[in-house]
Order: structure tokens, then C-alpha cells, then sequence
């Protein structure tokens, strides 16, 4: 994996200047696994380069996803130091929000229904931007009620006692989601508010006809992948603006570095906190409604494993750091996708996992992490 | 303190050998844990035949009680309530479990006390065969086990689609799916036809982008796809934006209402039987399953394949307890080696490993319906 | 009125059985010899009495409790070593569920093949945990040699060491089988091997060999992961229950073990644990847990867990004290694991995976971090209730309730932690642990300067973990 090794050669110089005993040891043991696996997937690469570059997109599909929802995560950590396992559940509860939105109240439909004469296009995208607000809003909400009536109260008790609580309201929205008449406990096929398209790329970009083959040796990619794409770029920079350059983000950023002091400061903490739970959520909300459309079935621990893995790109990429949550995102996305695409896809989470321990050994907090106690 | 201890413990032991006229019935369903949807779906097409048979008088003029008990498709909690209905509650049928993890150790704990368990739908060989190759003479399934409906299948794809290069692709983790790939690849090998390439998944995997690519670049003719509707929906609609048209070929448990049938347009799987089938059996228990459970629109709810297996378990089980005149386990047992019982998946007997044998419906999905292919009898 | 019975006697039963561990603590907690092994004894025979205790149809102990109690017996073990290394040296470790996973496939596939007459298991088994054993301490002399060896040079040796190891024992583990394959005879005419007694030798055996296994390969884990703070070495051993489960989904796959069958499960173990093993175990691992703690190295580990700076100052080696830590809580977790494999006789992927890894973490911090009482309280508070009280009273309420039992359960969860942050017993003691009063004489200068009460958690990892990372070299 590319990213992989660049950190290797980098730490490497950093070890040697030290100059411990023995140390090229451990380091030539390192170098010698990213040469492996850098030559196994070259060699793969280059013996079929459509299929690499095709793996190539869909681990970046997973990554932009990851990336959605491990700023909820890093965010929230930043802050309270708190590992919000209810996080990925959160997400659930967005793609469950537009799935009912859509496919029971017809909400994507209003633009048409309201205005019979505006472009159909417009129509569409105005409808599928409602719902996506409203997932957003009802999972910031939701996120928010949890933090006060879950959190709040343990913020001075042990840390270890908030995380049990957090696994606690995990557990708590999955099983009460799965009850009958609350979202059931099916497989549900999701409706989504707009239909997808598929391209694929050969001298140009023609669209896939459903129903009909696409020629051999080409590339393809779908509108989601796009909009998720884009969806996770916006985010990202909107994010970077709010914390730095915002009031709020400001208070944001002191509350994370010195609770007390930021009080003594006038910030509200407690006001903070919340809205980092509330734009953590509404940005899962988001990732939840374009991971439904992505891949079209919705159930009660939806998103148990997506939020695990997110939470693992923030930590792989600096946990507290936003635009380390989008690198550790990316990486995460192709360490999978490579290994499902050259070892084999029951063996992903051995791979990205194996990769989060060793950059963590290499660089211990991670990518973009601080070693001091910075955190934004 | 010692008081309350004194009244509980009394009351404890008085509970004694409470002997009712009711004849208790478990069902194990993972209500909770990875899949609580197979859960729900067994438990109410079980509840089904209970309150059906109920509705008749019950069971040699008794009232069939069913205890429901949450076995979360992992082996502890499934040993821990097939324990609890055993020697708490006196059970001496089980209906379940689910899946083969589960069913395994809860057949190792019924068969010695001599409790018959059927499993609707684990298709594990050794739920109802111990590891030395012996039946487990109180257990049974309902469910097909695999080599028969993966070597219809690859007969249907070599001969009915002519495909020379066909590509597999299951979930290792499961002996169904394992099963079928295994039973397809050998009959498919043997009527002429090649393997483009095997892989295997997770049942926890969402992004099947890999695998797709794999099969864009071996281009077969078809590609098999064992496994439940909830992948099936998954892998189809993904390989529709990969621009792949092969027919996707898959078993039983694509059946459901909740199968995606835009995606799958132009596959193929195979059935105990066609919604459309004439059978009384079909008809009836459609209509009823409509009549009784509603999904969460409000809306009439269709059985898919669990619901329909757990019914039918259900209803083996009732059956061979009329036909043996007793609820003793060792009459119901032989009662139901010999049974032969016109089910809504077909008419079933069971074989001498305690597998069902039971016809074979082809269907195909066309234009938004799935639409009856042909019938294949064992 | 037979609901209410049920109900009753079940809450009863759970009253009852934390009476039986203070009753057995209490009594392993006097001073004369003698009088803790009756104790020991009268724990066992209660117990073992009321298995075949029956009055009508009525029984004190059904199968459903024995196999409840075997469940909380497993969980008491993994537990009592997760509170060894997050209680006490405030190690936030998730990896607890993966040594356990690692002990019951083991110990399983060494008894799965003895009894289809094959000595290789054991033999490759126990050489490679001696032969490892006997490498980690080469090497770790060679080390010792150089002072200031970075941590990943010297876990390349160690692991390089293991891997001989590893090799010779397959090696020479081979040929000994194939030696011992007569021994065993065929079906029709049993060898002396394939008498029952072996097998009843060999699966203690298997358990430790297992609990060793687990060890080792937690010092290969914990040696470079440990340097880590602690939230990062909390992902870093979340990450290892997941490779680890992974494997075992792989692992007759990429793995070599077709026996194990990979994510279809393991079967065909035969079911070895009795009420005897499973006391003997818990017996053997509480006063493992409890004599560790109240020794000199135990002290250290407290101390480390305090203050790690202080400590290095009193000139306790905080490395190796927290690598001493971990690695003695993986392998109860692997003997935990050994006990559970032969209680369950299948193991599957499924049981391992890391969202049942919380349960030990949960009932750590239920009994309270830093109390051995409260753990092993909590393990079996835990299992009764959840397994047993609440399927019985849902099992009563009809067809639709039992879906509410995973909705109940959290509930409980969040109550008690908003209730009681600081879990159930906090860090009292009772009985045969009491010994942690050396405990408090240690944190109690601390506490002035601390401002709380005797710290019965760890202080939050980010100011605990983040020197590690830097003093270690």
C-alpha cells in the first residue's frame, strides 16, 4: 500500500539519526514488509492494470464513506476524550431516517408535487437535499439527546465508566431499533431519492445501460460514488473552516485543550461539547443516507462495522486531527480494497488492521496525530 | 432477608411437576445478535402453524403452548435457552435454530435428553450427523441440504442458459453456501463446463466492488451465487453499476419479499415452490401469513424462505406427533423417519441423515416478477 | 404461580451464588492451612451436591444453571485477568476476548486430535510453548546485553526466536507423532493411548498449554504495543481480537487447520469440563491473580498504574511491570478459553468477535476496577442475570418479549453506570483478597496530593499513556 511505505522511509531517517543499538533491526524488518507488499501489488498491478486502477476506485468509494463518519469520532474524542461507540449507530439511524422519509412519505417527491413546472433535475436534487437535511437534523437530535442524557452526567465520573455507557447506547439503538415497531429487524431494501447512474471509461465516458453489459477492460463508477466523493470533500473543508476560522470553532479547539481554562476563558463548554456532538452527527446523518443509497440495504447494525472502521481510519490517521481522519479514511479504503482485491476478502479486516497496529508502532499517535496534547 | 430467601426457596420447590394438559413447544430464533431478521421470520412462520393447529383443537386434544426463546445465532445463548426450555420448562421439541453455529451445539445438548429439534433452515451436514458420521437420532432439518439443489442448479446453467464458464463466488463462513458452491462446481466440471474463478466473502461484508472486478475480467457466463437475500441484494445491484449482465444463479434463500427485483432482473434460484403455484398448501399459507402478520408499512407481509421452512418444520413436527398418538419423543422420532408430508415447500421425507427430500422449483425474475421456470423432482 | 417460582428461584439462585463466593473467599481469606482447603473442599461439594440435588421434578441446579455457571466460571477467569491488566496497571486492553479465543482454539485442537489419535497436537503443542518459552529467555538475555535496544528490534528478535522455535517444535513434533500413531490403535482395537484416562490427563494439559500459548503470544503483542498511550493501545488490542478473528473465520483457509473448519465452526470437541476442572481452574487462577497482586512485582504494577513517572523514579522498570501484567492476564484468558472450548464442545468465530469482547470489560468495570472480589461477583451476577433471570422473565411474558432482552440489558448498563461510575464494590475487598490493604497503604500518600479517594480507576489514559512512548527507549 502506497501510503504505507512513505511512512516507513520517513521514520526511518528519524530512527537512524538516534542511533540506539541494533535499531536498523526492527527497521529492516519493516522495510522489508512494505517492500513485499509493495512489490506484490506492483507486480499485480502491472500484470493487470484496469483491475488495479478499478480496486484503486472502489477502495477510494470506501474511503470517502470512512471519512464521513470518522470525524464524528475524531471530533468527539478531541473534545471529551471519549470513544462514542454510539457513533455508528447514529449513522443507522440517519439511513433509517431517509429510508422512511422516502419510501413512506414520499419526501423527495415534494420539489414536483410543489412546483409542477421546474426542470426535473432541479426537482430531484432539491427533494434527495431535503431528505439529506432532514436525516441530518434528526441525527443531530438524536446524537445531542444521548450526549446529555448518557454523557453529561458522567463527564466527571472515570472515562472508562462514559465508554461503557457509550457501548451501552449503542447496543441500547440497535436492539430497540430492531423491535417490530420501531424499524424492524429486516433486511430492508432501500428506496433511494434519486436513481443511479453508472459510467464506465473507454476512449471517453459512456454510461452503463442497466440490463446490458459494459465492454471488457474498462473502468467504471456510478453518480454515488461522485456525490460521496464530493460530499466528503465539502465536508472536510467546511469542517476546517468551522474550526478554524469560527467562533465556535475557536471555543471548540480551547475546550479540547484545557477544559477548566476555557471556562475561566467565558466559553460554554458545556455548549460546545454538544455541538461538536451535533456536527459530528449531522455529518454521520449524511454519510448514512449516501451509504444507504450506495449499497441499497438497510438494517438495525448497519453500522456497527462501517463505524469501526471509520473509527480506526481516525485513530490510524491522528485521532483529534480532521484532515488525519481523511488520510487515515483513504488509507483504510485501500488497504481494503487491495486486499480484496489480491489476498482475499475474508482476510480485509486482518490486512487493515494489521496496518493500523503497525503505523501506530512506527508513529504512535498516529499520521497526523501531535505528540503533545494538541487536538482540534 | 432470610425470610424472603425461605419464602423463595419454598416457592421454588413447590413449583414441583406442574404437568399441564398443554403440550410445550420451544422455538430458538436469534431475536437478537448479527441477523435478527432470520429471527423474526422464523418465529412467525412458526407461531403460525402452532396458532393454525390450535385453531383445530391442538394436538391430541391438547393445547399447543410455544415458548419463544432468543438464541442470538451464536453458540452460547442458543445452549443457554435450548438449557432453559429443556429442564426448566420441559420441552421436549425444539423448532430451531437458524444457523448452523447455533444449531450444532444445541443438537449436542437435545439429542442425549432425547428432545427432538428440527432445524428449518441450518444446512450444516453436522446438525443432524455427529462428527464419527452417525445420525443424531432426535434431530432434523427442514431445509434442503445442499448437493442436490447445487447440482440442479449447475445442470440448469449448463444445459437451459448453455454457459461454458461459470464463476462462484459464497460465503465461506457458512456450510450452506460452502455446500452449494462445492455441489455446483462438481456437476457443472462434470457436464463440460469451467470454472472461471472462486471467492468467498464474509456474511459481514457490505462492498462486494472486488469480487465484481474479478468477475468483469473473467467474463463468465454465469455466475453462482448461494446465499441470502440480503447479499444477493447487495451483490446484484453493485454488479449492475460494474456494467456486468451475467444471469446470477442462487438457491432457496434468495426467496423474499425484500429481494431487490429491479437488480436481480434476469437471474435465476431455485424454490420450494412458485408464489403462483397451484397447491393448496402455497395458497393457503400465503393467504394466512397475509392475514396474520403485517409488515411495517402496514401492509400485507409476503413469507420469504425462513418463514416458509419454519412453518413447515413446525408443521412436520405437529404431524408426526398426531401420527405417533403421544408426545413421547422416541414414538414422535420414528413417526418421523416414516412421515411423508405434503408441506408448502413440497412433499417431504426424510432421508436416513434426517434430511428432507423434497422437489425443486426453478424460478426466474423478469420484469419486475418473479415468474415460475420449471420443476425439478429429486 | 409456576412463573413466579421460576422467577423467584432464579433470583435466588444469583443471591446464592454471590454468597458462595464471599462464603469461598471468606474462607480461603483464614489464616490456618487447613482450614482453607476445607473450605476448598466444602466450595467444591455444595456445588458438585447440588447437581444431583432433586426434589420432585424439581431441580436446584439443572443443566441450564450448570451450564450458566460454567459460562460464569470462563468469564470469572477472563475477567480476573482483564482486572489485572486494566484494573490494576491500567492497561485499557480490548485483546482480553482474542487470548481468550486463542486458549479455547488450542486447547480445543489439542484435544480434538488426541481423541481422533493423533499425538500431534499435544506433542508440537507443548514443545513449541516450552521451545518458545526457552527462546523468549535467550533472546531476552541477549538483549539484556545491549541496554537500550528499541523496542521493534527487539521484538524482530523475538520473533524470530519463536518462529525457530515455532519450526524445530513442528519439526521434531512430526516424527514423534507418527510415532505414537500405533499407540493409539484403530476403533476396533484401542491402543493404550486411546484409554479415556489420557484424555483426562491430557486436557489440563491442553488448558495450560493453551493459557501458555496465550501468553506467549501476548509478550510478542504487548512487548511493542505496550509502548503505546493508553487509548492507542486500547485500538491497537481491538485490532488484535479482530485479526484474531479473522483468522479463526480463515482458518482452514489460510491457515493450515482444516479441523477447525474456519467460519463454519469447530465441532466434534469433546466435552471434558467438568464441575471439578472448572473449580480447580478458578481456584488456581484466583490465587494466581490474588498472589500476584500482593507481591512485590504486584505492588509495582500498582504503582505503574498511579504514576508511571514515580514509579520509574522508585526504580521499577514500568516496561517489563506492564509487560509482566498483560502477559500473566492473557494467559488466565487462555486458560479461560480452554474451559470454555471443552464446557461448549463447538467453537465458532462468531463467539469471538469483538462486540462480545466488551462483556469481560463490562463486568470489570460492573464489579469494579482494582476489586478481584467484585470482578469474580460481577462474572457470576453477570451471566445469571442476563442469561438466566431476564431470558426466564421474558421467557414468561409471552412470544414477543424475548426480543426485549438485548433492549433491557443496556438499559441496566446505563443505569447502574450513572448510578454507580465507579462500579458495584469499587476497590473493597473481601475475604482472601483483602490482602490489596497493602494497596491502600501505597496510594495513600498519593491521595493527598491526588485530591480524591484511594484512585479506584486508573486516571484517564491520555495523562497515563503518554510518556510511555518516549521513556521507553
Amino acid at each position: 500500500m502506497p501510503g504505507r511505505n512513505k511512512v516507513t522511509k520517513k521514520t526511518l531517517s528519524a530512527g537512524q539519526r538516534r542511533g540506539p543499538p541494533l535499531a536498523w533491526v526492527g527497521w529492516s524488518f519493516l522495510i522489508l514488509l512494505a517492500v513485499v507488499t509493495v512489490l506484490y501489488v506492483g507486480l499485480k498491478a502491472v500484470a493487470n492494470p484496469i483491475l488495479f486502477l478499478q480496486n484503486l476506485l472502489d477502495g477510494l468509494k470506501l474511503g470517502f464513506v470512512y471519512a464521513l463518519i470518522a470525524l464524528g469520532y475524531t471530533m468527539v474524542y478531541g473534545i471529551v476524550k471519549l470513544i462514542n461507540f454510539a457513533h455508528g449507530d447514529v449513522f443507522m439511524v440517519g439511513a433509517f431516517t431517509s429510508y422512511y422519509a422516502v419510501s413512506r412519505f414520499n419526501l423527495h417527491m415534494w420539489p414536483a408535487a410543489a412546483f409542477p413546472s421546474i426542470s426535473p433535475n432541479l426537482a430531484v436534487v432539491l427533494g434527495s437535499l431535503t431528505v439529506i437535511l432532514l436525516s441530518m437534523a434528526v441525527c443531530v437530535i438524536l446524537a445531542v439527546t444521548i450526549e446529555r442524557v448518557a454523557y453529561k452526567p458522567l463527564r466527571d465520573a472515570p472515562r472508562i465508566a462514559a465508554l461503557i455507557t457509550a457501548i451501552g447506547v449503542s447496543f441500547f439503538l440497535e436492539f430497540f431499533g430492531a423491535l417490530p415497531f420501531v424499524f424492524s429487524a429486516r433486511f430492508i431494501p432501500y428506496k433511494a431519492p434519486f436513481s443511479t447512474h453508472a459510467w464506465y471509461i473507454k476512449d471517453g465516458i459512456h454510461p452503463i445501460i442497466s440490463g446490458q453489459a459494459s465492454p471488457d477492460n474498462t473502468i467504471s463508477f456510478s453518480n454515488i460514488f461522485l456525490i460521496i466523493a464530493a460530499a466528503s470533500i465539502l465536508v472536510q473543508v467546511l469542517l476546517q473552516y468551522i474550526v478554524k476560522r469560527t467562533k465556535i470553532g475557536i471555543a471548540m479547539r480551547a475546550a479540547s485543550y484545557d477544559k477548566p481554562t476555557a471556562r475561566l476563558m467565558g466559553i460554554n463548554v458545556d455548549r460546545v461539547i454538544s455541538f461538536t456532538f451535533a456536527i459530528g452527527a449531522a455529518f454521520a446523518g449524511l454519510g448514512g443516507v449516501l451509504y444507504a443509497i450506495a449499497y441499497s440495504s438497510i438494517y438495525t447494525q448497519l453500522g456497527v462495522l462501517p463505524g469501526l472502521k471509520a473509527f480506526v481510519a481516525a485513530v490510524l490517521g491522528g485521532i483529534g486531527s480532521i484532515p488525519g481522519a481523511f488520510v487515515g479514511a483513504l488509507i483504510m479504503g485501500q488497504a481494503e480494497a487491495m486486499t480484496m482485491g489480491y489476498i482475499s476478502t475474508p482476510m480485509r479486516d486482518a490486512v487493515a488492521f494489521s496496518i493500523l497496529i503497525i503505523v501506530l508502532l512506527v508513529k504512535p499517535t498516529g499520521l497526523f496525530g501531535e505528540p503533545a496534547q494538541e487536538k482540534a | 432477608m432470610k425470610r424472603v430467601l425461605t419464602v423463595a426457596l419454598v416457592l421454588a420447590l413447590s413449583v414441583g411437576s406442574a404437568i399441564a394438559a398443554d403440550l410445550k413447544i420451544a422455538v430458538l430464533a436469534p431475536l437478537s445478535g448479527p441477523v435478527p431478521s432470520f429471527g423474526l421470520s422464523t418465529k412467525e412462520g412458526a407461531l403460525l402453524a402452532i396458532q393454525e393447529w390450535n385453531a383445530k383443537g391442538g394436538v391430541l386434544g391438547r393445547k399447543i403452548v410455544p415458548i419463544v426463546e432468543d438464541s442470538q445465532c451464536t453458540a452460547d445463548p442458543a445452549v443457554n435457552a435450548a438449557n432453559k426450555v429443556i429442564n426448566q420448562d420441559g420441552v421436549k421439541f425444539i423448532i430451531g435454530e437458524v444457523c448452523s453455529g447455533a444449531s450444532i451445539p444445541v443438537s449436542e445438548i437435545a439429542n442425549p435428553a432425547k428432545v427432538i429439534e428440527i432445524s428449518p433452515t441450518s444446512t450444516n451436514p453436522n446438525v443432524t450427523v455427529d462428527s464419527k458420521g452417525n445420525t443424531k437420532a432426535y434431530i432434523f432439518r427442514a431445509c434442503y441440504i445442499d448437493p442436490f439443489q447445487g447440482g440442479i442448479l449447475a445442470q440448469f446453467s449448463a444445459q437451459r442458459l448453455k454457459a461454458k464458464k461459470a464463476f462462484i463466488m459464497y460465503d465461506q463462513g457458512n456450510d450452506y453456501t460452502v455446500g452449494l458452491a462445492n455441489a455446483f462446481e462438481a456437476q457443472f466440471k462434470k457436464l463440460g463446463g469451467t470454472i472461471a474463478g472462486k471467492e468467498t466473502y464474509t456474511k459481514t461484508d457490505t462492498d462486494f466492488s472486488a469480487i465484481l472486478s474479478k468477475i468483469k475480467d473473467a467474463n463468465p457466463q454465469v455466475v453462482l451465487l448461494p446465499d441470502y437475500y440480503n447479499i444477493v441484494n447487495l451483490v446484484t445491484k453493485q454488479a449492475k453499476e460494474k456494467g456486468i449482465n451475467v444471469p446470477f444463479v442462487g438457491g432457496d434463500g434468495w426467496d423474499s419479499s425484500d429481494l431487490d427485483l429491479v437488480s436481480s432482473a434476469g437471474c435465476y434460484y431455485t424454490n420450494h415452490y412458485a408464489p403462483d403455484d397451484p397447491r393448496k398448501e402455497v395458497q393457503t399459507f400465503l393467504k394466512a401469513y397475509a392475514a396474520a402478520y403485517k409488515d411495517d408499512s402496514g401492509k400485507p407481509k409476503v413469507p420469504d424462505a425462513l418463514a416458509v421452512l419454519a412453518y413447515d418444520a413446525t408443521n412436520l413436527l405437529l404431524q408426526a406427533i398426531a401420527t405417533a398418538k403421544t408426545d413421547d419423543t422416541t414414538k414422535v422420532k420414528t413417526a418421523l423417519e416414516a412421515i411423508k408430508f405434503s408441506a408448502v415447500s413440497g412433499l417431504i421425507t426424510f432421508d436416513k441423515l434426517h434430511n428432507p427430500i423434497k422437489a425443486l422449483t426453478i424460478l426466474s425474475i423478469k420484469g419486475g416478477k418473479v415468474v415460475f421456470d420449471s420443476v425439478v423432482q429429486p | 404461580m409456576e412463573q413466579l417460582g421460576y422467577l423467584l428461584s432464579s433470583t435466588v439462585k444469583i443471591l446464592g451464588l454471590i454468597a458462595w463466593i464471599f462464603g469461598l473467599l471468606w474462607g480461603l481469606g483464614r489464616k490456618p492451612l487447613w482450614q482453607k482447603l476445607l473450605t476448598i473442599v466444602a466450595a467444591f461439594a455444595v456445588i458438585q451436591a447440588l447437581f444431583g440435588f432433586k426434589i420432585g421434578s424439581f431441580q436446584f441446579f439443572s443443566a441450564f444453571d450448570q451450564g450458566l455457571l460454567f459460562q460464569a466460571v470462563t468469564m470469572a477467569m477472563v475477567a480476573l485477568g482483564l482486572n489485572l491488566i486494566y484494573g490494576f496497571n491500567g492497561q485499557f486492553s480490548l485483546a482480553q476476548w482474542g487470548f481468550y479465543g486463542l486458549g479455547a482454539y488450542c486447547s480445543a485442537d489439542v484435544t480434538y486430535r488426541w481423541s481422533n489419535g493423533d499425538a500431534g497436537g499435544l506433542i508440537v503443542v507443548g514443545l513449541g510453548v516450552i521451545l518458545a518459552g526457552v527462546a523468549i529467555g535467550l533472546v531476552r538475555m541477549f538483549l539484556n546485553r545491549k541496554r537500550g535496544v528499541p523496542v521493534l528490534s527487539a521484538f524482530t528478535f523475538y520473533l524470530f526466536g519463536i518462529l525457530a522455535a515455532v519450526f524445530i517444535a513442528v519439526q521434531v513434533g512430526k516424527p514423534l507423532a507418527t510415532a505414537c500413531l500405533p499407540l493409539f490403535g484403530t476403533v476396533d482395537a484401542p491402543g493404550p493411548l486411546s484409554a479415556p484416562i489420557f484424555l483426562q490427563i491430557v486436557f489440563p494439559l491442553s488448558v495450560i498449554f493453551a493459557g501458555a500459548f496465550a501468553a506467549e503470544v501476548s509478550f510478542l503483542f504487548g512487548l511493542p504495543v505496550l509502548s503505546l498511550g493508553s487509548d492507542y493501545f486500547g485500538i491497537a488490542t481491538l485490532g488484535f481480537s479482530i485479526v484474531v478473528q479473522t483468522l479463526m473465520v480463515n482458518s482452514d483457509t489460510i491457515l493450515p487447520f482444516p479441523e477447525m473448519k474456519g467460519g463454519r465452526g469447530m465441532i466434534g470437541i469433546t466435552k471434558l469440563t467438568t464441575w471439578f476442572w472448572a473449580f480447580a481452574f478458578l481456584i488456581f487462577v484466583i490465587m494466581l491473580i490474588r498472589n500476584f497482586v500482593r507481591s512485590s512485582t504486584g505492588r509495582a504494577t500498582l504503582a505503574v498504574r498511579e504514576d508511571e513517572i514515580a514509579a520509574r523514579a522508585m526504580g521499577i522498570d514500568v516496561a517489563s511491570s506492564k509487560l509482566l501484567a498483560f502477559v500473566l492476564g492473557s494467559f488466565v484468558a487462555g486458560i479461560g478459553g480452554g474451559i470454555y472450548a471443552h464446557y461448549i464442545g463447538f467453537l465458532s468465530p462468531n463467539t469471538f468477535s469483538f462486540i462480545k469482547g466488551f462483556d469481560p470489560l463490562i463486568i470489570v468495570v460492573f464489579g469494579g476496577l482494582g476489586s478481584l472480589t467484585g470482578t469474580v461477583a460481577a462474572a457470576f451476577g453477570w451471566i445469571f442475570f442476563l442469561e438466566g433471570f431476564l431470558r426466564v422473565l421474558l421467557g414468561q411474558l409471552g412470544t414477543d418479549a424475548p426480543s426485549w432482552r438485548f433492549v433491557l440489558y443496556p438499559i441496566t448498563l446505563l443505569l447502574l453506570m450513572l448510578l454507580r461510575p465507579k462500579g458495584l464494590l469499587g476497590t473493597t475487598e473481601w475475604g482472601f483478597f483483602q490482602a490489596s490493604i497493602v494497596k491502600r497503604k501505597i496510594a495513600a500518600p498519593l491521595d493527598k496530593g491526588k485530591g480524591e479517594g484511594v484512585a479506584a480507576t486508573p486516571p484517564p489514559p491520555s495523562e497515563v499513556g503518554k510518556p510511555t512512548t518516549g521513556n521507553k527507549h
